[in-house]
């Protein structure tokens, strides 16, 4: 009794898919899913080469000053990064009173109160801060940005797929949508009429819904220059921030991979020693 | 215990003799996973995995505790402490790391432990108790994992949690009351996130309790073994210790440096990016989908497009994925061809290997986007799946011609190494 119901269930739900494959395979052949201007537009983020790459990849310190240099002079008009605090910055090779000068001459300073009236005002930051947000909240900051609000950036490496090629992709990208893939955009455009860049947004192949509210923030050759004589292109700018988000994104990197490197070698060893003496204990035993 | 000539207790330990003798909890433990434990001989590395997936179990509750300390359950804060962890508590991110790949890996043994069964027919009599509470087990396990999901707060916890309970929503007339009971509210938030908290704490607890039952029923009949056959005499069996905890040191050397390759090197690989950012209930991520061990049983749900008269196809959906599960209790009762192990089926050992392949290709589709491609392949799957267990299964039962069976382990085991001379034929190569 028992196995005839369940059996019987059995073929309800097989044939139950069975039908659903025949039925959806017909709606598919008779009207089959036209590709969306989005899929034809986007792009995956291109190749780039990080020394961070690979499982013994570590940061450059260097270039890490580098790109915190174009996040400060770049970026932080528009993004803050919430989970950094300034002092953090001495993993990157600056010394504690670089760290407290830097965080000194913030431009944009911290929230405070003031001890006397008690109402808010602001004060320099010291290192113990956090990096202080650059609108006072989120109706501000969508108003001075199209009506989109400038992402955190502490966790963009981690919270896109391939986050440092996608972010270097992202701001080397922008591009007129008619001259997208030497002008295949115009018949693109034609195609999907909709698909035109409104008003106020940019055209961004590497942006999931293509048109982005931040105008290229990196557009001329010597943008920042730099301290340590690397020339400045758009392409190096974009690369070194783009390491120095994911410093701000993963900080134990390297003490994560130089750790795992011990733990492996003690793990193999120990192993070891385990398969010879239970292939010892066995010894005498046929199995 | 189990088996007559199995060692008896004897503490030399002058202190083990004393506890022994007003709580016998040595010998417990000496008759368990001790001397005290006849096991076949010829045990292959598909059994470590019990013993594995108690170790991964240790893993998750000590990595754990350790957040616990550090986390809070409150939806303003939550994302927030979590990078507390990663970044600000020493050796968080490792903490955090190994919970996170942990409970992958606890899946992955788990699995591993369950096809096993599958395969050698571990679910049989005598055995259907062990399986289950194994499925018990594994019920609380998905709860579990689900739950810690939600905890960081990110956009796929926030989403993942949404989708998860909106489930009962499908539900006529009682779903939306059950879902917003659920929840504490119309969608997640503080009071779904405290709970969840609470519940994610205690039923790890509550499964170390149901591996206790599990074990303990094993060891009333005994460990199955490959050939399936049952163990006749002390020739048959090993003592536990110390010749199966040698090989499960072994295998959990394995194991932990596979586990390490991934927890240092590879960290995020099985997450999902989305859960870098912080829940947003103004924002639907583009791809809602759950960790890659519910792929499966996502794809079964998502496979159900079409309405079955008056049963609308998200209700049939549910149904599905939960009899998916579900018909795992009857299985004991669905396949009873008299012969355990899988070596001596050769009609049910094709058909397994399909069921992999099938159990495969439904995870594949359960993490790809719900696109008419992907469902039809997973509407072909989950027919297979569904027919497997419970059309296949029974007629195989019926109409099989097994293999001969060996006599008996010793005679198996003595075979393959080419050390018996009489009666060679009536062992069939493997
Ligand atoms: C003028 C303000 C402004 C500046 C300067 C700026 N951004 Fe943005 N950024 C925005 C806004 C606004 C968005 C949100 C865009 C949207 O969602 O349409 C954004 C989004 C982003 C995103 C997220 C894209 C995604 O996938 O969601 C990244 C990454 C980013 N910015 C990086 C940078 C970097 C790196 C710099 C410095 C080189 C920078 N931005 C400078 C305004 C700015
Ligand atoms: C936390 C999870 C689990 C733990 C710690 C656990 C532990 C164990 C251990 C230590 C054994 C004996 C060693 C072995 O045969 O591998 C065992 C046997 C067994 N387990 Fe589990 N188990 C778990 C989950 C499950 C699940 C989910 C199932 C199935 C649904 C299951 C089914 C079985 C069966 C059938 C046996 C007997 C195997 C045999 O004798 O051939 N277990 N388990």
């Amino acid at each position: 009794m028992l196995r005839a119901i369940l059996i019987a269930i059995g073929v309800f739900f097989s044939g139950m898919m069975l039908y659903s494959f025949g039925a959806s395979t017909y709606a598919y052949l008779t009207d089959p899913a036209a590709p969306t201007a989005e899929e034809e537009f986007h792009l995956h983020p291109k190749e780039v080469h990080f020394s961070f790459n690979g499982s013994l990849g570590h940061y450059d310190r260097q270039q890490l000053q580098r790109g915190f240099q174009v996040f400060k002079e770049v970026c932080s008009a528009c993004h803050s990064l919430k989970f950094v605090a300034f002092r953090d910055l001495e993993q990157l090779g600056y010394s504690e009173a670089e760290v407290k000068a830097i965080a000194k001459q913030w431009t944009i300073k911290a929230p405070d109160v003031d001890p006397k009236t008690g109402e808010p005002s602001t004060r320099d930051p010291v290192p113990a801060d956090h990096f202080p947000k650059p609108f006072a909240n989120n109706v501000a900051a969508a108003a001075a940005n199209n009506n989109a609000i400038p992402p955190d950036l502490s966790l963009m490496a981690k919270a896109r797929h391939d986050g440092p090629a996608y972010i270097h992709s992202l701001l080397t990208g922008f591009q007129s949508q008619e001259g997208f893939k030497n002008a295949k955009g115009k018949e693109l455009l034609k195609e999907f009429p909709d698909s035109k860049t409104p008003e106020g947004l940019h055209f961004n192949p590497y942006f999931a819904n293509l048109n982005l509210a931040m105008a290229p923030p990196l557009t001329a050759e010597g943008q920042v220059s730099y301290g340590d004589g690397t020339k400045a292109t758009v392409d190096q700018m974009a690369t070194d921030v783009s390491a120095f988000l994911m410093w701000t994104a993963e900080p134990k990197l390297e003490s994560r991979k130089s750790t795992g490197m011990a733990v492996l070698f003690f793990l193999l060893i120990a192993t070891g020693l385990a398969y010879l003496s239970y292939r010892n204990i066995w010894a005498d035993k046929k199995h | 215990m189990s088996f007559p000539w199995a060692a008896h207790y004897t503490p030399k330990a002058p202190l083990m003799k004393w506890i022994d003798e007003r709580l016998p909890l040595p010998r417990l433990v000496y008759n368990s996973i001790g001397a005290g434990y006849p096991v076949p001989r010829n045990l292959n590395y598909m059994w470590n995995f019990g013993v594995l997936s108690g170790l991964a179990l240790v893993i998750q509750i000590v990595s754990g505790i350790i957040m616990a300390m550090h986390y809070a359950a409150n939806d303003l804060v939550a994302f927030g402490t979590v990078e507390h962890v990663m970044r600000d508590v020493n050796s968080g991110w490792l903490i955090r790391y190994a919970h996170a790949n942990g409970a992958s890996f606890f899946f992955i043994v788990v699995y591993l432990h369950i096809f096993r069964g599958l395969f050698y027919g571990s679910y049989k009599a005598p055995r259907e108790m062990v399986w289950l509470l194994g499925l018990v087990i594994y019920l609380l396990m998905m709860a579990t994992a689900f739950m810690g999901y939600v905890l960081p707060w990110g956009q796929m916890s926030y989403w993942g949690a949404k989708v998860i309970t909106g489930l009962f929503g499908a539900i006529p007339v009682v779903g939306e009351p059950i879902q917003t009971w659920l929840l504490g509210g119309f969608a997640p938030g503080n009071a779904a996130l405290n709970r969840f908290f609470s519940l994610h704490y205690l039923l790890p607890f509550v499964i170390a309790g149901v591996i206790i039952l599990h074990i303990w029923a094993l060891h009333i009949p005994g460990s199955n073994n490959p050939t399936g056959v049952d163990v006749k005499g002390p020739q048959d069996t090993v003592p536990f210790h110390p010749y199966y905890t040698a090989k499960d040191g072994f295998g959990a050397g394995v194991f932990l440096i596979l586990f390490s390759i991934l927890l240092f090197f590879a960290p995020n690989f099985l997450g999902h990016p989305d859960n870098y950012i912080e829940a947003n209930p103004l924002s639907t991520p583009a791809h809602i989908v759950p960790e890659w061990y519910f792929w499966p049983f996502y794809a079964i749900l998502r496979a159900f497009t079409f309405d079955f008269f008056f049963v609308p196809a998200k209700l049939l959906g549910v149904l599905a994925m939960f009899a998916a599960i579900l018909l795992l209790f009857f299985l004991p009762w669905l396949d009873n061809s008299p012969v355990r192990s899988g070596k001596f089926r050769p009609v049910f050992k094709q058909f397994f290997i399909v069921l992999c392949i099938d159990v495969l290709i439904l995870g594949w589709c359960g993490g790809a986007p719900a696109t008419a491609g992907y469902v039809m392949i997973s509407q072909i799957a989950a027919a297979y799946y569904f027919a497997h267990f419970l059309i296949i299964l029974p007629l195989i039962a019926m109409f099989e011609k097994p293999l001969p069976l060996p006599n008996s382990i010793t005679e198996a085991v003595l075979a393959k190494h080419n050390l018996q001379g009489e009666e060679p034929a009536a062992v069939p190569a493997e």
